[in-house]
C-alpha cells in the first residue's frame, strides 16, 4: 500500500487541530478552524500555508538556460536575477506535463545563474524523470532539493506588515514576482513575492531544519493581526476565485496552455518542446476554451460535471464551488469557443438535472488596488 | 466549529449514515448529526425534496454540499415529506451552528410503523462513531 508522505510540520498541524487529508500523495491539513473562515482570513488579514509538499529542483551548469528554454514555455532569457516566472512543461503535442514557477538566482560564481524550479507535489517524480530524460547533450546539473528545503506561503493584505516584524530588510522594496535572500539561523533562505491565492503575499524557501521555528514565529508575529494557519480547502477556494490553474483540473496531459487561457505564459517565438503543436493550434484555433461561469439556477457545479447546451454535451467542469468572497456558486470549465463569449448560457448537469449557468468575466476575484 | 466537543442529542434516534430522527407528534423530524456537520465542515448548500415527495428508509432524499463536496442525505424512515426547513435553504450554516435544532432538514409523515425502533439510540450511535465503525 502506498504510504502518504508527511512534511516536517505534520505534528504541528495536528496540535493546531487540523483535519488531515491526502493531497498529491501527501498527508496535508485540509482545514484548521473551517474553510470559510480561513478563506476570509487570507482575503482580509493573512494566512500561513505549509506548501512543503511541492517539489523543488535546482538546475545549474553552463547550459542551464538553454536546457530550460528547451523544456519550458516561458522565455527565461529575459529574466533578471532574483526574478520569478510562471512557466509550463509541455509534451511534444502541446499538452501539459506540469506547471511550474522558475526562480533565477545567483549561483557560483554569482554571475552564473542557478534556477530553482517549483513543481506540483503530485507531479514531482514525473517531472524529475521528464527533465532528466531530456538532458541530451546539455551540460547541466539537476538537483532535487525537495527533501532538504522547506516551503511555506504567507499570504494576505497584512502579510508584508507581519513579516516585516521578523526581517530587517525593507519588504516593501521586494516587488511582485521578485525574490531575495534572508538569514535564517546560520544559513540562508529565499523569500519571494509570489503566491497562489490572488492576494499579495510571500513564499519562503529555507533549510528544512528551521520549519517548525519559522512557522511558529510567523504565526506569533501575526497573532494580533488575526493571522491563522490555512488548510488546503481554502487554498483551493482562494486560487479558484483568482482563476489560478490547478494541475489535474484546468491543465493536464489532455489540455494545452492555449486552451487553458495560459497563452501569455508561452513564448511561441522561441523553440521549446510542444512549441510547434501550440503554434499550429494558435493558427488553427482551439477546440475548447476555459471559461468562468456563474450558476443561474440553484446548485453547485463540481469538477467533472458535464456542461450541455440544449440537451447536447458540449464540455466539462474543471473546478466548481461556492466562492466565499463572491458569495456565489461559480465554476470553471471547458466549452467549444462558440460558447465562450460573456453572457452565453448553457446548462451544468448536476445529479442528472440540467441547471442553467452563464459565462462571466474572470478572474472572479481581483484584489483591490491591484494594478 | 471543530474546537467544540461533539454532542449526541439523547432524544434522537440515529442512522449509521449520520442522520438523526426525532418523533414530534405524528411527524418525524430529520437532520444530520453534530458529528456529521463537523466532518463536512462549512455547509454552503442544501437541496430539499418537494413537499409531498415519497421517501424510503435508507434512500437518499436530499443533498448537502460543503465547500469541498456534495453528500447525499438518507431517509431514516419511509413516508412522505410534510415540511422542509426554508431557513436552512437560505442559511445553510444553520446546520453547522445547531444541527439538532434550527438546522433540521425535513419533517416526514411516516408510512411504516416501527422503523424508528430499528434506528440507533444516542449511546449506541456515539459508541459506533467513537469506535470509528462508521464512515
Amino acid at each position: 500500500m502506498l504510504t502518504l508522505r508527511r512534511t516536517p510540520l505534520y505534528d504541528t498541524h495536528r496540535a493546531l487541530g487540523a483535519r488531515m487529508v491526502e493531497f498529491g500523495g501527501w498527508e496535508m491539513p485540509v482545514q484548521y478552524s473551517g474553510i470559510l473562515a480561513e478563506h476570509q482570513t487570507v482575503r482580509h488579514a493573512a494566512g500561513l500555508f505549509d506548501t512543503d509538499h511541492m517539489g523543488q529542483f535546482e538546475v545549474t551548469g553552463r547550459d542551464a538556460l538553454p536546457f530550460l528554454q528547451h523544456l519550458l514555455t516561458a522565455d527565461l532569457a529575459t529574466m533578471e536575477m532574483f526574478e520569478a516566472r510562471y512557466a509550463i512543461l509541455c509534451y511534444a503535442d502541446g499538452t501539459c506535463v506540469d506547471d511550474t514557477f522558475v526562480y533565477k538566482l545567483p549561483g557560483r560564481p554569482k554571475t552564473s545563474p542557478r534556477y530553482l524550479i517549483v513543481v506540483n507535489a503530485s507531479n514531482r517524480l514525473k517531472d524529475w524523470a521528464w527533465m532528466n530524460a531530456h538532458r541530451g547533450g546539455f551540460r547541466v546539473n539537476l538537483h532535487d532539493l525537495s527533501d532538504e528545503w522547506c516551503m511555506l506561503a504567507f499570504q494576505g493584505p497584512k502579510a508584508e506588515t507581519i513579516l516585516q516584524r521578523l526581517e530587517p530588510f525593507d519588504l516593501s522594496a521586494l516587488k511582485y514576482h521578485r525574490a531575495r535572500e534572508f538569514k535564517i539561523g546560520q544559513g540562508r533562505g529565499l523569500i519571494a513575492r509570489t503566491g497562489y491565492t490572488g492576494e499579495d503575499g510571500f513564499e519562503l524557501f529555507f533549510p528544512v531544519a528551521h520549519a517548525k521555528h519559522l512557522w511558529d514565529a510567523i504565526l506569533e508575529a501575526g497573532q494580533a493581526d488575526g493571522a491563522l494557519p490555512i488548510g488546503f480547502g481554502a487554498r483551493d477556494s482562494l486560487r479558484f476565485e483568482a482563476k489560478l490553474p490547478l494541475y489535474g483540473h484546468e491543465i493536464d496531459a489532455h489540455t494545452t496552455p492555449l486552451e487553458a487561457a495560459l497563452g501569455w505564459a508561452c513564448a511561441l517565438d522561441k523553440m521549446f518542446i510542444g512549441r510547434d503543436a501550440l503554434l499550429k493550434q494558435k493558427l488553427e484555433g482551439v477546440a475548447k476554451k476555459l471559461v468562468g461561469f456563474e450558476m443561474v439556477d440553484r446548485g453547485i457545479a463540481r469538477s467533472g460535471y458535464e456542461i450541455a447546451k440544449d440537451g447536447r454535451a458540449i464540455g466539462i467542469v474543471t473546478t466548481g464551488m461556492f466562492a466565499p468572497t463572491l458569495g456565489k456558486n461559480l465554476g470553471l470549465g471547458f466549452v467549444p469557443p462558440e460558447f465562450a463569449a460573456l453572457g452565453t448560457e448553457f446548462e451544468v448537469i448536476v445529479r442528472g438535472k440540467p441547471l442553467k449557468a452563464r459565462v462571466v468575466k474572470t478572474p472572479f476575484y481581483e484584489r483591490p488596488g491591484r494594478s | 466549529m471543530s474546537d467544540k466537543p461533539i454532542t449526541y442529542s439523547p432524544d434522537c434516534k440515529y442512522t449509521e449514515t449520520h442522520e438523526w430522527a426525532r418523533q414530534e407528534g405524528d411527524l418525524i423530524v430529520v437532520g444530520i448529526s453534530d458529528y456529521a456537520q463537523n466532518q463536512l465542515g462549512d455547509i454552503v448548500f442544501v437541496e430539499m425534496p418537494p413537499i409531498g415527495d415519497t421517501v424510503q428508509a435508507g434512500k437518499a432524499f436530499s443533498v448537502i454540499e460543503s465547500v469541498k463536496a456534495a453528500s447525499d442525505i438518507y431517509a431514516p424512515v419511509s413516508g412522505t415529506v410534510a415540511a422542509t426547513n426554508a431557513d436552512v435553504v437560505n442559511d445553510p450554516a444553520l446546520v453547522n451552528q445547531d444541527a439538532f435544532g434550527a438546522g433540521w432538514l425535513v419533517k416526514i409523515r411516516p408510512s411504516q410503523p416501527g422503523e424508528m425502533d430499528k434506528l440507533l439510540d444516542a449511546t449506541a450511535y456515539q459508541q459506533k462513531v467513537e469506535a470509528g465503525e462508521l464512515k
